[in-house]
């Protein structure tokens, strides 16, 4: 039953890129891609062959490699509901943020390895910001640890709902909502990255991966799918009554996943990106979010 | 016990030897006799690690066979002296290589002082950690500055470098007199001068104060801020394998001194862990800051030790919180990251500077602006400066993230415990632990990133190659002591968790509960999955790669075809727009005069901009202008005349005589 989590992690992870697609087509008017359109792109990319930079080495032959394997780590480590994760121990997010960032350690310096300067620029952007968003999340937990009194994903998330004390529901929206917008920062989403964009200069994270392609190029989609399918995971695990039994839960769990996508994929379609000196004010005020929700709940229980 | 005394004497005495050899041989004598005291000190350290209980062994040098220099070992000293041996010996392994260069065009006296000031240090270091005795103490930690010192000026011939070092043995004077001080009014109260009597000094009444001059006197060595000032000027200063084992080893001898004196202290614990824990979260986030904005090398890790050095003080911050809500998870894992943190920071520091040392070699500049492209043409030092790199951001699965988890544990583990006020200071020293670790990644892709990929910048960086096969033995030594920490965690600490139980004397209360235990195995375990799913992508992706085509193609330029290194991004454009956000710490000075209206051709100009280290600046060099602007106004009455100064003991004279005669003195 531990494997159930990742299992259904992976299945979220395959049908969320074309959700968000179809919202987007939808919201725009257009007759778009189909659900399936991403794995097209993913099959084409395996087929075809690739082409380095004369510039490169091995640390860009590496790298997406890397960092799909520290997200499947990560992804590892995430409880479904009551039936807990693969592994798990005390103080385990901090495992998991900090095997996502050596994901991103990779994913920075292979841009550097090819010597483009948009991909300097993408990478310094990307280290910026992966930066600035760090602390809301370990702020967050910390609020979620004095809640629960547990420091491990399944510990926290099986007392929180049952912990009987009602003043979790603001803890929960506020919880919603710094995942939620960190995920908009990790997946490189509108309004703090336009996967769609143009414009080199306009970019982050596309920016990074000018030269990849053929089957690292696949490795970097998803990735990106995962991690979008890892932070609607976190938000079911979040919002989920700890109780209830396995079909509710599933339910509830594709629920979650599809408002995650259809909330993605229209502020995508309505908003347009930020420029890009304001992102940092967008990624502080999460932290400052987070830190609300710790003063809140400090004062409630001490 | 008397040949081991006859032995230390035979070495110390033979290390005159050093002087009479031929370069050639000098290092190998060193080597010789460090080796010697090595085996005798990790063979003591060893014999008390294994002792279930912490008894000390204690020691007596002397030819006599009583009473002499007395050295007491317990496990904290143990622990040091295993770091302090292994760092040693392969700095002196990588100064073999290193100094090569230099036999040539320095005299043999310059070589043969360095040795043996090099030899010395390793000697004192071992005495600070041994002695408790405060004299002796003072005089290891004199005999510790002077040959750092001496290590530091080893390039005397640039006038830069030799007031470099002499600012570095004021700045260290100035800490000696912080313990002297504080030496001086524990043994005003006890009698007994040494760390003996802190027992029972701290046992009653409140002894804030000293914990603060001992804070600032450890403090200097350490490298804690405002006391770091030190640190960014003498380790690019010094050469590679110095500044290793200095950044590596010597400045832990401050947090040494803290941790024996917090082990003592029995009151106003609150407010000490307090201060340690504020002082080190931003020598922390300063060290870093600054970090981040050099493109020196070895002056960007040396404001990486001043980082280092306060998440170590972190840990110890939590650990004495610990004590004063006494919660043995937070003791047990805020002090056990800490000192955990000492053993990894000695390995991927020293790794670190001896891969920059090999960088500095081929290339022969120190400024990553100028070099790019050099995984190419030096795979090793890259592939060890990278693994570094990620064990310094304390990534997983290597070393650096585990005694970081250890100190997050700490901080997480009692927090629905804590009161308000606990908890809101741990709160923010978890977020400031956060925000380090997101800028160290900032720091080191750069550094990685600037120096060792892309394309060669310059001529010297085009021509760089691997130098000296021998100078990677020591670069692989640390790095298979990261990857062992990183993957059998719990081997490392266990004997750490010793340690602490045995000082702060927690072994009789009951069980003790190291909450990290099954913790510690699965990060072994997830760590290995990782290291699997890695390996499988990667083979499948090899296959996968011999089915299809593959071509080797300039890169995208964006349609623009004339390429040139120049433009690749560099550490400045790299670091701009953190820089923009980081102005009110960093004090980022640009350089620019702005093109005026009425120019309608402009002329040539300049762009430059500078960072300087804005606590330097305000609390040494602005009282220094301070001072000479008072200093000038004084030497009026310098005349150069005697009738003048005549005049002036006259007047002394007479004012003594009054104030004698009106009873004030």
């Amino acid at each position: 039953m531990r494997l159930l989590g990742f299992l259904f992690l992976i299945v979220s992870a395959l049908l969320i890129p074309g959700f968000i697609l179809r919202i987007k087509s939808i919201a725009a008017g257009r007759k778009g891609p189909g659900i399936w359109q991403p794995y097209r792109d993913i099959a084409i990319l395996f087929a075809k062959g690739q082409v380095f930079s004369n510039t490169s080495g091995l640390i860009f032959q590496i790298a997406p490699a890397i960092n799909l394997s520290c997200i499947i780590a990560a992804a590892m480590l995430l409880p479904f509901g009551r039936y807990g994760s693969l592994i798990s121990f005390d103080g385990d997010f901090v495992y998991f943020l900090y095997i996502l960032a050596l994901g991103r350690f990779f994913s920075i310096i292979s841009a550097l390895d090819t010597g483009s300067s948009f991909e300097g620029m993408g990478a310094s952007r990307e280290a910026l910001f992966s930066m600035l968003a760090e602390p809301a999340f370990f702020i967050l937990f910390a609020a979620l640890a004095i809640v629960t009194g547990h420091t491990s994903f399944s510990g926290i998330f099986s007392e929180y709902t049952i912990s009987g004390d009602h003043n979790i529901l603001i803890m929960t929206l506020i919880g919603v909502f710094v995942l939620f917008q960190s995920s908009l920062v990790e997946t490189c989403r509108v309004p703090v990255d336009d996967p769609k964009t143009h414009l080199e200069l306009t970019m982050i994270h596309e920016v990074m991966i000018l030269d990849n392609s053929g089957f690292d190029k696949a490795l970097i989609h998803i990735s990106t799918y995962l991690k979008q399918a890892i932070y609607g995971l976190l938000i079911y695990n979040l919002i989920t009554p700890f109780k209830l039994n396995l079909v509710f839960q599933i339910i509830i769990f594709v629920l979650v996943q599809a408002l995650y996508a259809i909330t993605a994929g229209l502020i995508e379609s309505f908003r347009a990106r930020n420029k890009m000196n304001r992102n940092p004010k967008f990624i502080l005020t999460i932290s400052a979010v987070a830190w609300i929700a710790f003063v809140i709940i400090l004062i409630l229980k001490k | 016990m008397q040949a081991e005394s006859i032995l230390i004497f035979i070495v110390i005495t033979l290390s005159v030897l050093i002087f009479f050899a031929h370069q050639r041989f000098k290092q190998l004598i060193t080597l010789a006799l460090l080796a010697v005291i090595a085996v005798i000190t990790t063979i003591w350290s060893i014999t008390v690690f294994n002792d279930g209980f912490n008894t000390p062994v204690i020691r007596h040098i002397s030819l006599s066979g009583s009473g002499g220099l007395i050295l007491t070992i317990d496990k904290l000293s143990a622990f040091f002296i295993l770091v302090i041996n292994l760092t040693c010996i392969n700095g002196l392994l990588f100064a073999g290589g290193y100094l090569k260069h230099y036999y040539t065009r320095k005299k043999g006296l310059n070589i043969s002082i360095h040795f043996f000031a090099y030899l010395f240090l390793y000697i004192s270091m071992l005495l600070v950690v041994m002695v408790r005795e405060g004299l002796a103490f003072l005089i290891a930690w004199e005999i510790m500055a002077i040959a750092s010192f001496l290590l530091v000026i080893f390039d005397a011939e640039e006038r830069q470098i030799l007031k470099t070092g002499i600012s570095y043995l004021v700045q260290m004077h100035i800490g000696m007199f912080f313990l002297l001080i504080a030496f001086l009014i524990v043994e005003k109260d006890t009698g007994m001068l040494g760390f003996d009597a802190l027992k029972y000094y701290f046992k009653e009444g409140h002894h804030l104060a000293v914990f603060i001059l001992f804070l600032a006197g450890f403090g200097i060595k350490a490298g804690l801020i405002p006391f770091h000032t030190w640190l960014p000027e003498a380790h690019p200063a010094a050469p590679s394998h110095v500044s290793g084992v200095m950044s590596g080893v010597m400045i832990k001898m401050g947090i040494y001194g803290i941790l024996r004196v917090v082990f003592q202290m029995q009151n106003d614990l609150f407010a000490a862990g307090l201060i340690t824990l504020a002082i080190s979260l931003l020598s922390g986030l300063f060290g870093v800051m600054m970090a981040i904005l050099q493109h020196d090398i070895k002056k960007l890790l040396a404001y990486h030790s001043i980082e280092n050095i306060g998440i170590i003080g972190m840990g110890v911050g939590i650990g004495m919180l610990g004590v004063s809500y006494n919660n043995q998870s937070m003791i047990f894992l805020g002090f056990g990251g800490g000192i955990l943190h000492i053993l990894n920071h000695s390995l991927f520091k020293s790794l670190l500077f001896f891969s920059s040392g090999n960088v500095y070699q081929a290339s022969q500049t120190r400024n990553i602006e100028l070099l790019g492209g050099l995984m190419k043409r030096m795979p090793y030092t890259s592939v060890f400066f990278l693994v570094g790199s990620l064990a310094i951001c304390g990534l997983p699965p290597l070393n650096g993230f585990i005694s970081e988890y250890l100190i997050y544990s700490g901080m997480f583990s009692n927090l629905s415990g804590l009161d308000f006020k606990g908890s809101v200071i741990v709160v923010m020293a978890i977020a400031g632990l956060a925000l380090i670790g997101g800028l160290a990644i900032f720091c080191f892709t750069k550094a990685f990133g600037i120096t060792f990929l892309g394309e060669a910048r310059t001529k010297q960086a085009e021509e760089a190659s691997e130098r000296d096969r021998e100078m990677l033995i020591p670069q692989l030594i640390p790095v298979i002591f990261i990857a062992a920490i990183g993957i059998a965690p719990s081997l490392f600490v266990k004997p750490v968790m010793d340690l602490i139980a045995g000082n702060l004397s927690l072994t009789g209360s009951g069980p003790i509960v190291t909450p990290e235990n099954g913790s510690l195995a699965n990060i072994s375990l997830i760590s290995g999955f990782f290291v699997v799913i890695l390996t499988a992508i990667l083979i499948f992706r090899h296959l996968h790669l011999r089915n299809v085509p593959v071509k080797k193609e300039p890169t995208w330029g964006c349609g623009y075809g004339v390429y040139n290194p120049r433009m690749q991004y560099t550490s400045t454009s790299f670091a701009y727009n953190y820089n923009h956000l980081a102005k009110p710490v960093t004090g980022t000075k640009k350089d620019i005069n702005e093109i005026g209206e009425e120019e309608i051709f402009p002329s040539e100009r300049s762009f430059a901009t500078h960072t300087g280290d804005p606590v330097k600046e305000s609390i040494i060099d602005k009282p220094v202008e301070w001072s000479w602007f008072v200093l000038k106004k004084l030497a009026v009455m310098q005349t150069g005349k005697i009738q003048h100064y005549i005049l002036y003991a006259f007047i002394f004279m007479l004012a003594a005589l009054l104030l004698t005669y009106l009873k004030i003195i």
